[in-house]
């Protein structure tokens, strides 16, 4: 089973570390990622940008209302995300508990995937494989 | 894991909006301060042990309410309330203050605090003293080595400037849209002088003070973030972001200033690079072009331009051109001026900077450019003179080591006259400058 693993915090928070931290961060958290991709269980990563640089459409109507800034105002932010392969729901749990460690403070939302295209494949049934 | 670095991390973060908050409340800048700095030393004592708080903005005004009430109360020798150990695990009381912190009182609390700090009746340098000290939170002793003065009179640079906000009575009511627009546009001058300051340090011996240009986009970030349909504002957050993000590339390994054709682009920040355009790119949308804006598209000319030789000068001039016409000023001309040497030879530079003499005989990069012009024109003799009082007038010796280096080549034959008149040009005001 794919689970997509949200990351929120405060993007105060993160935006107040200071470059030797966040890199800090980064490095303890490249360490699992290497090692979840080793074991062929680690899919797409991505970091977000600011929410100061999100743009937002509205498509309920017609024509559709581009908007500044991000869907919704919430006190933690939607920061990035990571596509893992896990077994069980405990599985991916216990990749989120690690992740965290390196990267206090926050939630992690952990998400069943339930359709998965790479780029330029065919959709497969997000079971088949990060 | 609550390490220490989080925990400050989190403090700085909250800090505009638990301050904001208790500016409200008290409605006295002294009072919020220490209101905050209490709560803060709490946090600092409480959350290793008891874990953070779910909000830390709630718990550090909840908190810092209490500190002030206590401290009233005790001095009528009352009984004193409950303290923060015992507050802290009443989740309940946390949430409803939480709600209370609604979005519109946050924007409001943010923008009071904001205009406090940049009141149009504060000189410059008490305006950028005073957001360093309250908004940012940066200790007086810090904004003192900023500034290259010594503490104490720091210290009464703030007091100076806080009584004076005392007494200009900032309305504690939301301004009416044209009042709020006008004081938007002194925060956001506020904001460019504390990044300016941090860019081309205005004296001492640091050339650059990175912290200070961090600390400008950070606030640059929280402004947008209350008004995030500014287009002016998302022009100002990339011409920051885009110009600190040449920032580890613009000095050399002894000190020395390295010039934007000379500069290692690997070593530009990649990341802050793909903001400041995005933010850019937003800002265009709403086809709205202002002075931050401007200097920001050509800031991103400069940043797109994989080497030296691709650089759009053709672009950059009109947009110089169009920034001159927005907001006319000797320095964009002097600016636009470089555009036109890269495009067509230093003679029409010369003549185009020449009617600038008597305005910007006291400006450092006119000299630098003017000087770099005539010698390019080889007319030595004239350039060492120009180059002669661009030292007099160098903010940091970084400037005027870069000029006298000039010098040298200038005196040597061969090869080395060349490359100074490719390399020095005159550049400026910092935030909008075509060549560091």
């Amino acid at each position: 089973m794919l689970y997509a693993i949200l990351c929120y915090h405060q993007e105060d928070v993160v935006c107040s570390w200071s470059k030797e931290e966040d890199d800090a961060v980064m490095q303890k958290l490249a360490v699992i990622q290497e090692r979840l991709a080793r074991e062929g269980r680690l899919g797409p990563v991505a970091r977000l940008m600011p929410t100061t640089a999100a743009t937002t459409l509205r498509k309920d109507r017609e024509p559709p209302l581009v908007i500044d800034g991000p869907f919704a105002e919430t006190k933690e932010q939607l920061l990035g995300f990571y596509i893992v392969d896990c077994g069980s729901l405990d599985e991916a749990l216990a990749i989120a508990k690690e992740l965290g460690q390196a990267n206090p403070g926050g939630s992690y939302e952990l998400r069943p995937v339930a359709l998965f295209n790479p780029a330029g494949a065919p959709a497969t049934p997000a079971s088949a494989g990060a | 894991m609550m390490d220490v670095d989080w925990i400050g991390a989190t403090l700085t973060a909250a800090r505009p909006q638990a301050l904001a908050a208790l500016l409200r409340a008290f409605r006295d800048l002294d009072m919020a301060e220490e209101a905050l700095q209490e709560a803060c030393l709490r946090a600092l004592r409480t959350w290793p042990q008891n874990g953070p708080p779910r909000d830390a903005a709630a718990w550090l005004i909840m908190v810092g309410r209490n500190v002030a009430i206590d401290t009233v109360r005790r001095r009528r020798r009352e009984a004193p309330l409950p303290d923060e150990e015992v507050l802290s695990e009443r989740d309940d009381a946390e949430s409803a203050l939480a709600e209370e912190l609604d979005e519109s009182h946050y924007r409001d609390d943010i923008l009071r605090l904001l205009f406090v700090c940049c009141h149009p009746d504060l000189p410059d340098a008490q305006q950028i003293a005073l957001a360093l000290r309250i908004v940012s939170g940066l200790s007086v002793k810090e904004i003192a080595r900023a500034f290259l003065v010594g503490e104490s009179a720091m210290e009464q640079r703030l007091t100076r400037a806080k009584r004076k906000v005392a007494s200009a009575d900032v309305p504690f009511e939301a301004p009416s849209p044209p009042e709020r627009a006008a004081r938007v546009a002194t925060v956001m001058a506020a904001i460019y002088l504390v990044f300016n300051e941090g860019y081309a340090a205005s004296g001492g011996d640091a050339h650059l003070r990175l912290p200070l240009c961090e600390e400008a986009i950070r606030l640059a970030r929280l402004l947008l973030r209350l008004f995030p349909t500014e287009p002016e504002i998302m022009g100002l957050s990339a011409l920051l972001l885009l110009q600190h993000s040449r920032a580890a590339a613009r000095l050399d390994a002894d000190g020395d200033i390295v010039l934007l054709d000379d500069q290692d682009r690997g070593r530009w920040d990649g990341r802050l690079i793909a903001e400041g355009l995005a933010l850019l790119d937003k800002a265009m949308r709403h086809r709205q072009p202002g002075p931050y804006q401007l200097q920001a598209a050509i800031a991103a000319l400069h940043a797109r331009a994989k080497k030296p030789e691709d650089t759009d000068w053709a672009q950059i001039e009109l947009l110089y051109g169009a920034l001159e016409r927005l907001s006319p000023s000797p320095v964009v001309t002097l600016n636009r001026a470089v555009a036109v040497w890269k495009q067509r030879g230093p003679a029409a530079a010369l003549a185009l900077i020449a009617p600038l003499r008597e305005t910007l005989s006291g400006y450092f990069y006119f000299h630098g450019l003017e000087g770099a012009l005539l010698d390019k024109l080889g007319r030595t003799g004239e350039a060492k003179v120009a180059l002669d009082r661009a030292i007099a007038l160098a903010h940091s010796p970084a400037e005027a080591a870069h000029i006298r280096r000039q010098i040298d080549r200038l005196t040597a034959p061969g090869p080395g006259a060349e490359v100074a008149a490719r390399t020095a040009a005159a550049d400026a005001p910092a935030a909008s400058d075509t060549t560091r």
